[in-house]
């Protein structure tokens, strides 16, 4: 008998009071438009395309990051300019398929394209959730300030020959067989 | 223009603000669940979310009022209108404060106890006249719960009628001057509240409306306008039980006269909504057959013996 007047009784008495007294606890609501939230760095958000150090596009059109994509948002070609740079001639992103996933970053050889912390995408035209290079490309470098592709990669360009990369040995002449 | 029971100026005022009390619980009723559930609930219409009913409102007219074609066209459309109108009339023997109120009915209790009732009409029509397997099951558990209910419910009443002497709330009222009635029939008041949540199919006894198991219940059909009675006649029950519970068991107006007895009435009366909210923020929803087997087997026993002890008490007083 008092087990179960315990069991029925007491414990709505016990729960009610329990309820009550959450009245003074503060709401977990977080207020956004007012209240913005923290978003961390790693944050994977809005796509961008970085710069290197000097200013010039990172980007060099190696279409890894078209592999890679899963939902095939990704759409660029490849161009080079009179110092043998290659860059895209355009680079589109269309964020009505995007899923966010970060695979394009993964793959990308130059740190060319990065995920940013910024979620508010929302658009009332469909079409203006496609994004070209030109709303693309930032003028910073982003996450990786250092990092410039055609300094550590032996590929020529103009004002670079072969062997003036960082950590590069001059090219050896297989030619010559003079020791 | 005068405060006197049943002028003009006192019926328009009570159902007005009846009424507006109704739709502004909507939001109370929100506010109040998501502060027990570390929310902040609906807080951008207006300060602190106040005109939240009334973009309610807005969108509830301008939705489409479907009536299904398989449903029975004339009883689908009274439903909704039965409950509005017996709350409504319940209102009428409420006595808020002196000269405040409807009318003074000699028969109070017993002509509250019969709007109760007719208010199962209206769940059951809307339920059978829907032609709807939920809104099926929702009438069958409405009619068989607020009959089982009420039996009770008018039954520990009868210690209070036996107190004052008489079925006239007023009188009920005046007869509390040196005391409530929670007092000597604190019994009483228990299976009234119980059985007025029942009677009101609130939370934890929302049993005909369940929505994990049956949609909606009984209203599963309606939308619109319709609807909003529906919901609306919810919130007039809680206000009318409320007040029922201030009248016969606390005292209705009576207080300190420091403040004007309509203010004591309304602070009552908002208690016992804010319990009610409480419990439908805390405490889960029985089974059916547990509803039913506590009803008959502990609260109606209960609820006799109440009546007797009290009558015996009366006659040994004598």
């Amino acid at each position: 008998m008092f087990t179960l007047f315990k069991d029925t009784l007491v414990s709505q008495v016990v729960t009610l009071w329990k309820v009550f007294a959450k009245i003074l606890v503060k709401a977990d609501t977080v207020q956004y438009p007012e209240e913005q939230p923290y978003m961390f760095p790693r944050w994977r958000g809005r796509i961008i395309l970085s710069r290197d150090p000097d200013g010039e596009e990172r980007c060099v059109a190696c279409n890894l990051c078209a592999v890679a994509c899963p939902v095939d948002c990704i759409a660029l070609q490849k161009t080079e300019d009179e110092e043998g740079r290659w860059y895209p001639e355009f680079f589109r992103i269309n964020f009505s398929r995007c899923i966010m996933c970060g695979f394009c970053e993964e793959a990308c050889p130059t740190n060319a394209i990065q995920l940013t912390p910024d979620f508010e995408m929302a658009e009332y035209v469909r079409q203006d959730m496609v994004w070209e290079k030109e709303d693309l490309l930032i003028s910073g470098t982003g996450k990786y300030h250092d990092y410039s592709f055609y300094n550590v990669c032996g590929k020529k360009i103009g004002g670079k020959d072969k062997g003036e990369a960082q950590n590069e040995a001059v090219p050896v002449n297989v030619r010559s067989l003079l020791p | 223009m005068t405060w006197e029971v049943g002028s003009p100026l006192s019926i328009i005022s009570i159902l007005a603000v009846v009424i507006v009390v109704a739709a502004m619980l909507i939001w109370v009723e929100r506010r109040l669940l998501s502060f027990w559930q570390e929310r902040l609930g609906p807080n951008r219409v207006g300060y602190f979310g106040l005109l939240q009913v009334v973009a309610d409102m807005i969108k509830i007219f301008y939705k489409e009022d479907w009536i299904p074609p398989f449903a029975d066209k004339f009883g689908f459309v009274l439903a909704p209108a039965i409950i509005m109108m017996v709350i409504l009339l319940s209102f009428a023997v409420v006595p808020f404060a002196p000269g405040v109120g409807v009318i003074d009915s000699n028969i109070g209790v017993l002509f509250m106890l019969a709007m109760a009732s007719l208010g199962a009409y209206s769940v059951m029509l809307g339920g059978l006249s829907s032609n709807n397997k939920y809104a099926l099951l929702g009438a069958l558990r409405a009619t068989a719960q607020m009959v089982s209910y009420e039996v009770f419910m008018g039954i520990s009443l009868l210690g209070v009628v036996a107190l004052s002497g008489s079925f006239n709330l007023r009188e009920i009222v005046l007869a509390q001057q040196d005391g409530w009635y929670v007092i000597p029939q604190f019994v009483g008041f228990v299976i009234f509240l119980i059985a007025g949540i029942a009677e009101s199919h609130r939370l934890p006894f929302d049993i005909p409306e369940a929505e994990q198991e049956i949609c909606a219940g009984y209203h599963t059909e309606y939308s619109g306008m319709k609807f909003g009675m529906f919901f609306v006649g919810e919130y007039l029950g809680l206000v009318l039980i409320s007040s029922l519970i201030t009248v016969l068991f606390f005292g209705g107006w009576l207080g300190p006269a420091f403040l004007p007895p309509i203010i004591w009435f309304s602070i009552k009366v908002f208690c016992f909504i804010g319990f009610f909210i409480l419990l439908r923020a805390a405490v889960p929803r029985p089974r059916y057959d547990q509803l039913m087997s506590y009803g008959w087997l502990v609260l109606l026993p209960i609820s006799l013996i109440n009546l007797l002890v009290t009558a015996a008490i009366i006659l040994s007083m004598q």
